[in-house]
């Protein structure tokens, strides 16, 4: 690094280049409308999942509060605002007065990363000019995107486990314990097939993951998104993990009524359990907004007529209800999984999968580039998957047989 | 992104600096976690002023007696607490939470390996083959173990 780089660097290089009101002006302007479409997005999602699923349960559903019981979740939240404080005596009063911040900021953070819109249509690199300047439609977009995704994922377990032990009573403590085992466990899942999308566009920015699966692909027809290129299976390990972070059916053993109560916010009252539920529903949100940056292209898509940037905006809320949807559909129709068979599911189908579907893309696009034979890399994949599972088989076989020697040992 | 800030690092390297322009890819750099400092800040400052207007709005009744003291009692089904909240669990929790931090720390080594593809080549997907199979025979080894069995 020469003296010129040290002296940039010394010389606050936040202010150097042109920081007019105009820049100033636009971080602001992008801080609100982030918070106000959370915000509003959240409100709906309550709505639209407690609408849609008393139509598959052939209910009517909220329908008091405003047209169609639109504002039910507003008068909800107005209703938490005048309920009473409590604190549960054996409560570790601190830890459990802030736990709910934990939760709740990372939700909030992680839209900051989600494109939403911008300029991808023929070839443009998704930049659209306001107040003169130009910059992204999203809030911000640090060159690590995909990270930040997963580190705020993780930090949400904290508030998950904090909020579960400072309560001091045990239906909570159990709740905690089995989330922070399941988000972590999916986590890692989660972590290995975002990786596939990574190792497909090149690049960790969410925006410019959306840049390289913007255009057409295949043949020409069909969208380079990364659902494609990826061959799918990333996708569902995806949404699968992504289910399972969130805690929503059918994973939602974390709050399972019938054996722990409500789980880790049995204790939280009021104002505090509306945090709870607001981080909840955000980060419903916000998985769906990232499932679409990751594997559906984002807001990128055709614009017929008009400025692009608006039809932009129209894809990226298409794509986002879809997935909406889906979640909701999974709580309709789903039963609950149990505890075993969330961990067999995800430590020895999920991660296996993944690693091993990471190291075929990785094969497949050397091949491609360096002219290989196909059918000898091909074999030597085939056999190298075979041998795993094979290995696979034969310890779970073993394990099964030791304990059931265990048991017979111990009778 | 990064890619540009590199370049810009061999710019500002490089003795014909053009301090200028290294000294915006910098601040592009920067602007964008201090948006995400902002953003933080607006969301602590959500929560605060929820937490501060139910805590004008709510009943608050302090006073301490047999009957006031009943709804501190932490919630057990409705009979009384028994022994400490603080049960203790299953170890397994624990060996997953160990397991996952074997995972996660493979996947810092793999996501710079993901990234640069074709950069790696041949001898990146050979020494990633190898990684990640000593992994699967870790994995592999905690099956066996029955670490991972549940019931």
């Amino acid at each position: 690094m020469s003296a010129a780089t040290a002296v940039v660097i010394a010389g606050d290089p936040l202010l150097s280049g042109e920081v007019d009101l105009a820049t100033i002006g636009i971080v602001l302007l992008k801080v609100l409308v982030t918070f106000v479409l959370l915000l509003v997005a959240t409100m709906l999602m309550v709505w639209f999942e407690r609408k849609l699923v008393s139509d598959m349960q052939n209910r009517i559903g909220p329908n008091r509060a405003g047209p169609f019981g639109i504002l039910q979740t507003l008068a909800d939240g107005i209703k938490l605002f005048f309920k009473e404080n409590l604190m549960p005596e054996r409560a570790e009063r601190r830890v459990y007065a802030l736990a709910p911040f934990l939760s709740f900021v990372p939700a909030f953070l992680l839209f900051a990363i989600i494109p939403i819109g911008g300029n991808f249509a023929d070839g443009g690199d998704g930049t659209v000019t306001i107040f003169g300047k130009e910059t992204y439609l999203q809030l911000a977009d640090p060159p690590i995107g995909i990270l930040f995704v997963l580190a705020m994922s993780s930090i949400a377990v904290y508030g998950v486990m904090l909020a579960g032990w400072s309560s001091g009573s045990k239906y909570p403590l159990l709740g905690s314990v089995r989330a922070s085992a399941q988000m972590v466990s999916y986590e890692a899942a989660m972590g290995l097939s975002a990786m596939a999308v990574v190792l497909v566009t090149g690049t960790l920015s969410t925006h410019n993951m959306v840049v390289e699966q913007a255009g057409p692909g295949l043949w020409g027809i069909l969208p380079n998104w990364a659902i494609l290129t990826t061959l799918a299976v990333p996708f569902v390990i995806f949404v699968i993990a992504g289910t399972a972070e969130l805690n929503r059916p059918p994973f939602d053993l974390v709050e399972a009524e019938q054996e722990l109560v409500a789980g880790f916010n049995t204790e939280y009252s009021s104002i505090r359990f509306a945090l709870f539920f607001l981080a909840e529903f955000m980060n419903t949100v916000t998985m769906s907004a990232i499932f679409v940056t990751l594997f559906l292209g984002g807001p990128a898509g055709p614009a017929p007529w008009g400025p692009a940037w608006v039809w932009s905006i129209g894809w990226f809320f298409v794509k986002l209800v879809c997935f909406l949807f889906m979640f909701v559909w999974f709580r309709a129709t789903l039963p609950r999984l149990r505890y075993d068979q969330l961990m067999h599911l995800g430590w020895k189908v999920l991660i296996p999968a993944s690693l091993g579907w990471l190291l075929m893309l990785g094969a497949i696009r050397l091949t491609l580039d360096n002219d290989w034979n196909p059918a000898l890399v091909g074999t030597i994949g085939l056999v190298l998957f075979l041998v795993f599972w094979a290995l696979l088989r034969g310890a779970n076989a073993s394990a099964a047989a030791r304990r059931e020697l265990d048991e017979e040992l111990t009778v | 992104m990064l890619a540009q800030v590199f370049s810009a690092v061999d710019a500002c390297a490089s003795t014909t600096a053009d301090t200028a322009a290294c000294g915006q890819t910098y601040s592009d750099f920067l602007r964008q976690w201090l948006t995400v400092a902002i953003f933080t800040g607006v969301a602590f400052g959500m929560g605060a002023v929820m937490l501060g207007i139910a805590a004008v709005l709510r009943p608050s009744n302090k006073r301490t007696g047999a009957y006031q003291n009943q709804k501190r009692i932490g919630y057990e089904s409705g009979v009384d607490p028994v022994g400490s909240g603080w049960t203790q669990t299953q170890v397994r929790y624990y060996i997953f939470a160990l397991l996952f931090v074997l995972f996660d720390v493979e996947a810092v080594f793999i996501f710079p390996w993901a990234m640069r593809l074709e950069d790696y080549g041949t001898f990146g997907l050979i020494e990633m083959l190898i990684f990640i199979a000593l992994l699967a025979l870790g994995l592999v080894y905690a099956v066996r173990k029955k670490v991972l069995q549940w019931l």
